[in-house]
């Protein structure tokens, strides 16, 4: 509910096309017979363009909106992009010596309390994955070479 | 130019309601370069002043952003898909005819400011084909993850460049015997805003910089430097970290020790002075200046996903580099290394040029396969198949690069 109240803040577009969705989609489920299949608000299969939140990410940052979102926008991204959060990956341990190197060198402001909640945010959500010692070829887009 | 001025239109339209959209004031807006937007208002592909809109944007705070492979294909990198390191905000308003470049520091024999004007009149003008490769490409695939920006394979390119030979412009100054070291520094901001702190400001030993292929250049390709990579004024210094090269340049310290800038101290652009074991942690003082980078080459053709028929000519080509004298040969594999062939191998140039390599494959069976590619330099030193010594930053990465094939019946 806190989180909607935010949303309704920040965007109240956004909100109302949420509410419509939700509406539509319920007047749908209703018609079908309550079947909950078709009533589910699967937001994966949602190609929302507007900004708002899809599949947890808040599309015009794209950060994870989660707890501690709005502090980690308001602390971090008011000195350089969202991307240098999302592109990298560390414990928390790891999160706090950035945080210290931008103490150090980046005049980064006191983050009084906020710093033990940013803290947990980026080690949740941007944690390392063990990626071995070579990853496998990924997200490859296939497509025909045509011969000379 | 109409990008630039339907920037102007949607910066001017909507950053008054920035602050409402985002729910918090913007606290540097007053800061922003012509040519970036804050986060959320950029969504455009083309975000990227005089660049391609195929870039990979990185980072849009400071600017970061790297080219596919599959666009590196020209012998010559054209201007706007060379990539773009940046370390803090670029300059908004370039005044030519004022920009000077001052030598100066406590081993030099005299202080001298040079006009551009000055520079091109005064000194022998050089074109030198050199690749810059930062020294952080390829950051992405390390282990445990390396902070920084996550540069992939794209943070290279090979230009042409024109200019005058940094070591006419030292010795017209004099250099003191007991030169150590030059640093530079350049018209960028740092991202905080406060103008007490350099975001870089790096250097070469001296004998690098009065090497005959490190240069003062003013055009890339034969065009004024892009906005994005120094214009109008930049150090050129082949096989250092791209880093060493400052953009935007004003000012050159001739030092009489290791130059003490920005980034030149602490983690950055420094790898453990002995090789330590995948996420170990390395003290400030354990760490040592990255001088020439590794050899490295990239498959620039076919694009990776390439579908062929069995029996089908697929011509590969890439590009190869190195610090030392040249490549001296280029291999590929295409069964996971067990067989490398031989390409064909071009000249560069110049030193610090890259060479392009070719290769006429077909595959007589149907199935997944790997191009992968390894250079081997003059000084007999090749790349590695997996990832090379882990360190702290994440630099030096120069596994060779692989590519994706299907071959069907």
């Amino acid at each position: 509910m806190k989180l909607c109240m935010q949303l309704f803040n920040a965007r109240r577009g956004v909100v109302l096309f949420l509410l419509l969705f939700f509406f539509v989609v319920g007047m749908h489920s209703a018609c079908k017979n309550d079947q909950s299949e078709t009533g589910d608000m699967d937001l994966e299969q949602v190609d929302v363009s507007l900004d708002g939140v899809v599949n947890g990410i808040d599309t015009l940052t794209g950060l994870a909106y989660d707890e501690s979102f709005e502090i980690v926008r308001a602390n971090c991204i008011t000195c350089h992009s969202a991307k240098l959060i999302t592109q990298n990956r560390a414990t928390r341990e790891g999160w706090k010596g950035m945080l210290d190197w931008m103490r150090a060198t980046q005049n980064l402001h006191d983050l009084g309390d906020n710093e033990e909640p940013i803290l947990d945010y980026l080690a949740k959500h941007y944690a390392p994955e063990n990626k071995g010692r070579r990853v496998n070829i990924e997200d490859v887009e296939w497509y025909v070479l045509e011969s000379d | 130019m109409n990008e630039v001025k339907r920037r102007k239109f949607i910066k001017s339209s909507l950053l008054t309601s920035v602050t409402t959209a985002l729910g918090i004031p913007i606290v540097f807006g007053n800061l922003l370069p012509e040519n970036v937007l804050p986060i959320g208002l950029n969504n455009s592909q083309n975000t990227l002043l005089g660049k391609s809109a195929e870039m990979i944007v990185l980072n849009d705070r400071p600017i970061n952003a790297e080219t596919p492979p599959h666009l590196l294909n020209d012998r010559l990198t054209p201007n706007d898909l060379f990539f773009v390191r940046n370390n803090g905000l670029p300059p908004s308003k370039v005044n030519v005819a004022e920009w000077t470049l001052t030598i100066e520091g406590e081993s030099a024999k005299s202080k001298k400011t040079y006009s551009l004007s000055d520079l091109k009149s005064k000194f022998k003008e050089y074109s030198l084909e050199i690749t810059l490769e930062c020294g952080g490409n390829g950051r992405k695939e390390f282990n445990p993850p390396a902070k920084g920006n996550q540069w992939g394979t794209g943070a290279v390119g090979c230009a042409k460049w024109t200019g005058v030979r940094l070591s006419d412009v030292l010795q017209d100054v004099g250099v003191k015997n007991d030169a150590v070291y030059i640093g530079y520094y350049g018209a960028d901001k740092h991202v905080s805003g406060d103008k007490s702190k350099d975001p870089i400001s790096r250097g070469v030993p001296i004998e690098k910089a009065l090497a005959n292929e490190s240069l003062i250049a003013w055009q890339m390709n034969g065009e004024d430097l892009p906005a994005l990579n120094g214009y109008p004024l930049r150090l050129v210094i082949g096989g250092y970290p791209a880093s060493c090269s400052g953009k935007w340049l004003e000012r050159i310290v001739i030092r009489d020790q290791v130059h003490d800038g920005a980034k030149m101290g602490g983690q950055s652009y420094r790898v453990p002075c002995k090789t330590v074991a995948p996420g170990e942690k390395v003290r400030d003082e354990d760490m040592c200046i990255i001088e020439e980078m590794p050899v490295k080459s990239l498959i620039t053709s076919p694009k990776t996903g390439a579908t062929i028929k069995v029996g089908q000519q697929m011509p590969i080509s890439g590009k190869a580099w190195t610090a030392a004298q040249q490549i001296r040969q280029v291999e590929y594999s295409v069964d996971f290394g067990m067989n490398w062939k031989v390409c064909s191998l071009g000249s560069s140039t110049n030193r610090f040029a890259w060479q392009q390599f070719d290769a006429e494959l077909s595959f007589d069976k149907a199935g997944y396969y790997e191009v992968w590619a390894r250079a081997t330099d003059s000084n007999n030193k090749t790349q590695p198949i997996i990832l090379p010594g882990w360190n702290p930053k994440g630099y030096l990465n120069n596994a060779c690069h692989r590519i994706a094939v299907k071959v069907e019946a």
